[in-house]
């Protein structure tokens, strides 16, 4: 079997899915899967409307902690990503959307934005991954997920007709996350003044419940009047001044920077070379942020094809686990509490600068321990099949000779699944 | 297309809440209990310790709350901290106002890693596994993830409650041995077995029904291992929800609740050991002196800081105050820092654990100009 093969879809994808055709042409089959369209996903895919509804109702219904409706979209909405995980034929576009689901973190640490996160992911992101960066962040920028995680969808302009009765007022949470986790990063030296007139550029992208859908609105009354410096930049008011102050950001040299350093940490290596942080960025330059050409100016590093540089995440190693030994459907233990157990539960990250992407940061001893914990009870539950077999199936030339062999020596099939999922080749990308 | 046991999802919903707190352990020489406690998010410290008696108050947060809890006049503590009231008239709080860290920065995440790092930059270590370090003490985390503030040269060894079967000895013997070569995976996996060894010991006879106030069973477990003759001596947790950008009022209550219980809670655990018990509790900034058009706060500079504990001299405010009138406040928005975060750490390191002078430049690089402030214990 040749390394590329396999590392290509350990690097790129979510491992191996049972003894599914390994790509001939690696290259090819990443790049192809960069140009096709989504595969089919599971009916009905959540949307802000439904999740908004839901909120609506909740509001009036008031249910117990745990039974709103918001709730029990996001729980089947949950099933419904992680499923799609498990079984998807285009497993780098999947990583994509989890790496820019990640790079504009909504959270239920907000519990506002429980019914709409997945449809944050299926609207915002999803359509985006292998398209323009600018139609991405406008995109999220707009989604009600992302307006009701970081605040904006109820800052109002101080000098806006909606705030004379004095009750409310600026909001500028959304606006200092924009450039510093979204677009710019400090790196491009803005100051609180930035923030603040862009928090101004923003005021009036909202949403409204009671519309039928509920969705985005543009709210003129708490628009704030007059035009905004912004960056060395005059900005007219209106919702197409905050177009154009998102366009402006997102072609910024410093954000194609920052989104290059981020994707190479991601998918190569904790600490980036700065040569192939360059190359990204070029693509992006020299592409108007095509996040497709990144894509494709990552799988074209010399560097990604170094095996193992990367440790997987909790839910990675997971997908991947189950990927591997490909148990029947009822069989397959992917909860939301196994991977709020393992350190990563689904859309929730503590901060809005989302997961964080180097090895020490998923290292804890504990951590670690849980993951055998969990591999020894998933290896339980598998039948009477050869772990040597699916080891060799799964990890082909990257299984060391001493997994083999400590497998071989194993004292039970579960011990020999528990040995291969828990070895440094299989918990690294 | 597959199917999820709906009754796996819904228990598994459980697990999912249990993400903001985190502890973290060290052993250490001597008797002496030193706990730290990360705000994360940012506390706003005009409204934990209101400046009430200042006459610019009112212009930038109207009528101070009702039932305010006197702090001597001119401070009042916020109606939520009813246990750490009774600790200050004991003489065992001692909350430290307009103070900040080393840094200007108004990003949560920048400002964190430098309150955790003790410096103006980011550091790969934390100034706590330094101290640590200096004292000839142990780092022992716990909970899933290390915080900076323990990071560093004293190796981490970590443990968390769990509720995964465990394999046989055997194995996990196996597992550790056919990845020690891996310079990530293998010092996790060793510190991990060794740790759960002991700390399960240590936590055992402890009941369940702690767990409902989680903060609170958090600080239970750390006072229970801190009290122990032969536990840890050094405590770092963090418990986040402070970053109250809209309708503080209402926000902010659930956080100091859980805070002025978990401290209870703490002391109560420690026992005897109480006496000899310093907390430090910190936050990464304060928040801006006026309220937002959200009836909430923005990131801001200056803020409060709590030190408490049996071993401290409390009963009153340390804060030189900068004043909140016009003019004074830092960038027209912030309460203007005149204390340094460092001071009150350093002044608790020395006096409380004992850490020589020479090893403070270690712990705290680049603040020889930063005294120790004294008389903090005692």
């Amino acid at each position: 079997m040749d390394t590329r093969s396999i590392h290509a879809l350990v690097r790129f994808g979510l491992g191996r899915r049972g003894d599914e055709p390994l790509p001939t042409d690696p290259n090819a089959w990443l790049l192809g899967q960069l140009r096709a369209s989504d595969p089919p996903r599971i009916e009905p895919v959540p949307t802000a409307a439904s999740g908004l509804a839901a909120l609506r109702d909740d509001r009036a219904n008031k249910p117990e902690p745990g039974k709103s409706k918001a709730r029990g979209l996001f729980v089947a909405q949950a099933a419904g990503e992680l499923g799609h995980a498990l079984t998807t034929a285009a497993p780098f576009r999947e990583r994509l959307v989890w790496f820019w689901t990640n790079h504009f973190t909504v959270s239920l640490r907000r519990g506002e934005c429980t019914g709409v996160a997945c449809a944050f992911i299926e609207e915002a992101i999803r359509p985006h991954v292998t398209g323009r960066f600018s139609d991405m962040l406008l995109a999220v920028m707009r989604h009600p997920a992302m307006l009701l995680y970081l605040d904006n969808a109820r800052s109002v302009g101080p000098n806006s007709p909606a705030a004379q009765n004095g009750k409310r007022g600026l909001n500028e949470n959304l606006a200092r996350e924009c450039l510093e986790l979204h677009t710019v990063s400090p790196a491009a030296g803005y100051t609180q003044a930035d923030v603040t007139a862009l928090a101004r550029i923003l005021t009036g992208w909202s949403i409204e419940l009671q519309n039928e859908p509920p969705g985005f609105v543009f709210r003129p009354r708490a628009h704030e009047p007059g035009e905004q410096r912004f960056m060395g930049k005059t900005v007219p008011p209106g919702e197409e001044g905050g177009i154009a102050a998102l366009q402006f950001l997102a072609n910024h040299p410093a954000t194609h920077r920052f989104l290059a350093t981020k994707l190479v940490r991601h998918f190569v290596a904790d600490d980036p070379a700065s040569a192939d942080i360059s190359r990204i960025e070029a693509a992006l330059r020299d592409t108007k942020g095509d996040l497709g050409a990144a894509a494709t100016a990552l799988v074209g590093l010399e560097s990604a094809w170094q095996p193992g540089t990367k440790l997987r995440t909790p839910r990675e190693f997971v997908i991947a686990a189950i990927r591997a030994l490909d148990p029947p459907e009822d069989r397959r233990p992917i909860t939301l509490g196994l991977l709020g157990a393992l350190g990563e539960p689904f859309m929730s990250a503590p901060a809005p600068n989302g997961w964080p992407a180097k090895a020490a940061d998923w290292a804890a001893p504990e951590a670690m321990i849980r993951r055998i914990d969990w591999a020894n009870g998933f290896a339980g539950r598998l039948g009477a099949r050869d772990p040597v077999e699916i080891a060799d199936i799964a990890l082909g030339p990257l299984l060391r000779a001493a997994t083999l062999d400590a497998m071989r020596r194993a004292g039970s099939r579960r011990d020999a699944f528990t040995l291969m999922l828990t070895s440094a080749e299989f918990q690294r990308r | 297309m597959m199917k999820f046991s709906r009754r796996s999802t819904l228990l598994g919903l459980t697990a999912v809440a249990a993400g903001p707190m985190s502890l973290a352990l060290a052993a250490a020489p001597g008797d002496k209990r030193f706990v730290v406690v990360i705000l994360r998010g940012a506390m706003d410290g005009m409204a934990a310790v209101v400046p009430h008696g200042d006459p610019g108050f009112a212009a930038l947060r109207g009528a101070p709350p009702e039932g305010l809890l006197d702090l001597g006049g001119f401070y009042g503590l916020h109606p939520a901290l009813a246990g750490l009231h009774e600790l200050y008239k004991s003489g065992e709080l001692l909350p430290v106002h307009a103070v900040a860290g080393p840094y200007r920065v108004r990003s949560h995440f920048e400002a964190q890693d430098f309150l955790e790092s003790g410096a103006d930059h980011r550091m790969t270590s934390g100034w706590l596994n330094r101290t640590v370090a200096a004292i000839g003490g142990q780092a022992l985390a716990v909970g899933v993830s290390v915080p900076l503030l323990l990071r560093g040269p004293s190796q981490v060894a970590n443990w968390a409650p769990h509720g995964m079967a465990e394999p046989a000895p055997d194995l996990y013997s196996a597992i550790a041995a056919l990845n020690q070569g891996d310079r990530v995976i293998g010092p996790a996996i060793a510190a991990g077995l060794k740790e759960r060894g002991f700390s399960a010991r240590a936590l055992m006879g402890q009941t369940e029904e702690t767990n409902r106030n989680a903060f609170p069973a958090l600080a239970t477990s750390a006072g229970a291992m801190l009290a122990a003759p032969d536990g840890p001596r050094i405590a770092a947790m963090e418990l986040g929800g402070w970053d109250t950008h809209t309708a503080q009022a209402t926000r902010l209550t659930g956080p100091l609740k859980q805070l002025d219980a978990g401290m209870v809670a703490l002391k109560t655990a420690l026992g005897p050991a109480w006496k000899q018990t310093a907390v430090l509790v910190m936050t990464e900034f304060g928040r801006t002196a006026r309220l937002n058009g959200t009836g909430g706060t923005d990131h801001g500079t200056a803020g409060v800081a709590f030190v408490l504990g049996g071993a401290v001299k409390g009963g009153r405010v340390l804060a030189d105050w900068p004043g909140i009138g016009a003019g004074k406040l830092f960038e027209d928005r912030d309460l203007a820092p005149t204390t340094d975060l460092r001071a009150v750490a350093k002044g608790l390191l020395t006096a409380h654990l004992g850490l020589g002078a020479g090893a403070l430049e270690q712990v705290f690089p680049g603040s020889a100009r930063i005294s120790a402030a004294e008389g903090l214990v005692g």
